[in-house]
């Protein structure tokens, strides 16, 4: 019968129209919430919220608050801001070499710092220019000190390009939130960096910093 | 009395919504009928061949995710196999695995973005391209988990891949593994039996099995005309040889079978996942090759079964660091050298349904 095909066909669309678990639009950035809503998304309790906020309550109930929403990322999202350690970085640059657009520079000189261990070199220049990077990782993977991560965030929307370039100023001063990707010491934490928690310096190496009987026999050794 | 038209050129694209991409037709109508038609490519043109020259083997893998950038995993197994050809790397049993069961989900992926243009193309405007694009949502947020991006992955390196999946990357992809035959079938439900599908789409744009062989066809555009050939049955790399699988072909070549085909392969493709996951047991991943990687031989060759078809990388070594010269074949191009053939003759509102069952894909077109 002619016909029956497409009746057959907005069956399954009513069906999408209906199933909550089939409805899978995220009203990104901002979604409209309701009163229950709102203590729902807050995960403050009901009376608890209306005592606590009147204001935004009321807001609520003409449909005039709104909360955060965006997909769910995986820790190991590989973000757009980087997270880097300036002490962790011995300045040794792998990171530019091993950058395949060559937008990482550094500019180092002799610092006179920790002549024991070798030589750390002072960095006077520090250069991420996020505007030609593809974000594959290959800076990450290369640093042998694990001083540089990559960040967790992807909304760094700038008016001009060079506001793009993240120098050092901009990379000790952000936020330290690194993603776990090809950091298994921070996954083996659990550590999610959408939660907003900040890693240390000291807190996100392979390695841990050795003590003062350790360093001294490794130079005793020399 | 017939009326005589004048032939009427026109311009379809580069901007246009049904040419997956900035693709160019010059196409000559006789009234509603095609006469003549150009492909005119090189919109997209990125030089990936000139660019691979500077860089050294492992961050090359970045350049391939930009070529069919649907299916970013499959290029990355096509190059960095070709480069384990080139220098006898050894990959590591789990790191097999992981690249079988990651690229099994690109080819889901691929499939499923293929079926829903066409059916765009058709005029069922954006519905059931949104069913088809939420399951391949679920398939890219796997993809976030095993290597942090969605769709330029960089997952796979010379000797395995980057990293072990994720504990929580396995429940995931047992609960899509589950639940996806159902999507499947309500998917084939709308379209398979559908007469308007059917009507638009069967005995469209024949392509014999003889004019495809002739004109190198590969993937499913050539499984579709009754030519049963996989590189992955053929040629068994990774673990195929140790899956259970059929090759899906159709019967006539027509629009429709090529459809078909590809919802088949997504069956099948589920079915080597499932093996797949029975199958891995925990070990290493990647194995301990250098990053500066110096070939010893001079050049090679390999083809991988990608969801377009075979791609293939040919590269050239001079002893360094960076390949002399990198060839890629790509199947979305090689593919398109029937569409004069295929089209001449067909209406306007074919052509459209014809070029997009052929699942093209620009950035590899260009390359």
């Amino acid at each position: 019968m002619y016909g029956l095909g497409l009746v057959k066909g907005l069956m399954v669309t009513a069906k999408n129209l209906v199933l909550p678990s089939r409805m899978m639009t995220v009203q990104y950035p901002n979604r409209k919430v309701g009163l229950l809503g709102l203590s729902k998304a807050t995960g403050v309790p009901l009376p608890k919220l209306l005592l606590k906020d009147p204001i935004t309550s009321v807001k609520s109930l003409l449909g005039m608050a709104e909360v955060k929403e965006s997909l769910p990322q995986h820790p190991r999202f590989r973000g757009e801001e980087f997270s880097w350690y300036e002490q962790r970085c011995t300045g040794c640059a792998s990171c530019a070499k091993y950058c395949p657009l060559g937008i990482i520079e550094i500019v180092t000189s002799e610092s006179g710092d920790q002549m024991q261990e070798g030589q750390k070199y002072h960095l006077d220049k520090f250069d991420i220019d996020i505007g030609r990077c593809m974000f594959c990782g290959l800076c990450v993977e290369a640093c042998p000190y694990d001083a540089l991560h990559m960040g967790s965030g992807f909304e760094e929307g700038t008016y001009r390009r060079q506001d793009l370039v993240i120098d050092k100023r901009k990379l000790v001063s952000a936020k330290k939130t690194p993603s776990t990707w090809f950091r298994p010491q921070l996954a083996s934490k659990k550590y999610d960096p959408h939660k907003g928690k900040n890693v240390k310096w000291d807190g996100a190496g392979r390695h841990e910093k050795p003590s003062l009987e350790q360093q001294q026999e490794k130079w005793a050794k020399r | 009395m017939p009326i005589n038209t004048q032939p009427v050129t026109i311009n379809l694209g580069p901007q246009h919504p049904s040419t997956h991409g900035v693709f160019r037709l010059r196409v000559t109508f006789d009234g509603e009928q095609v006469i003549d038609v150009e492909p005119v490519f090189g919109y997209l043109h990125r030089g990936t061949e000139k660019l691979a020259e500077e860089r050294n083997y492992v961050q090359i893998v970045t350049l391939t995710d930009r070529l069919d950038y649907v299916a970013a995993m499959t290029n990355n197994l096509a190059y960095v196999r070709t480069v384990e050809s080139l220098t006898g790397i050894e990959v590591p049993e789990r790191g097999m695995y992981l690249r079988v069961i990651s690229s099994e989900l690109q080819r889901i992926a691929s499939h499923l973005i293929a079926t829903g243009f066409l059916l765009d193309e058709l005029g069922a405007f954006h519905t059931p391209l949104i069913y088809c694009f939420r399951e391949r949502e679920r398939i890219l947020e796997m993809f976030e988990m095993l290597c942090g991006a969605r769709i330029t992955v960089s997952y796979m390196r010379p000797g395995g891949v980057l990293q072990d999946a994720p504990t929580d990357f396995w429940p995931r992809l047992d609960d899509f593994l589950t639940s996806m035959p159902g999507y499947l079938d309500e998917l084939e439900g709308l379209i398979t039996e559908n007469e308007v599908v059917l009507a638009r789409t069967r005995d469209l744009g024949i392509l014999s099995a003889q004019d495809a062989i002739n004109a190198s066809i590969t993937g499913p555009v050539l499984r579709a005309t009754g030519v049963q050939w996989d590189l992955r049955k053929a040629e068994p790399h990774e673990v195929y040889d140790r899956l259970d699988f059929d090759v899906p072909i159709g019967s006539v070549g027509d629009t429709f079978d090529r459809y078909y085909v590809r919802i088949q392969e997504i069956r099948q493709s589920l079915r080597m996942i499932q093996q797949c996951v029975a199958q891995i047991e925990p070990g290493p991943v990647r194995s301990k090759a250098p990053y500066f990687i110096r070939p010893d031989s001079v050049d090679a060759y390999v083809g991988t079964e990608s969801p377009k078809g075979e791609l293939g990388f040919y590269i050239v070594s001079d002893g360094g660091i960076s390949p002399y010269r990198m060839h890629i074949r790509a199947p979305s191009f090689i593919n398109l050298t029937v569409l004069r053939e295929l089209l001449i003759g067909w209406k306007l509102a074919d052509l459209i349904v014809i070029f997009g069952s052929l699942d093209i894909v620009v950035g590899e077109v260009d390359r």
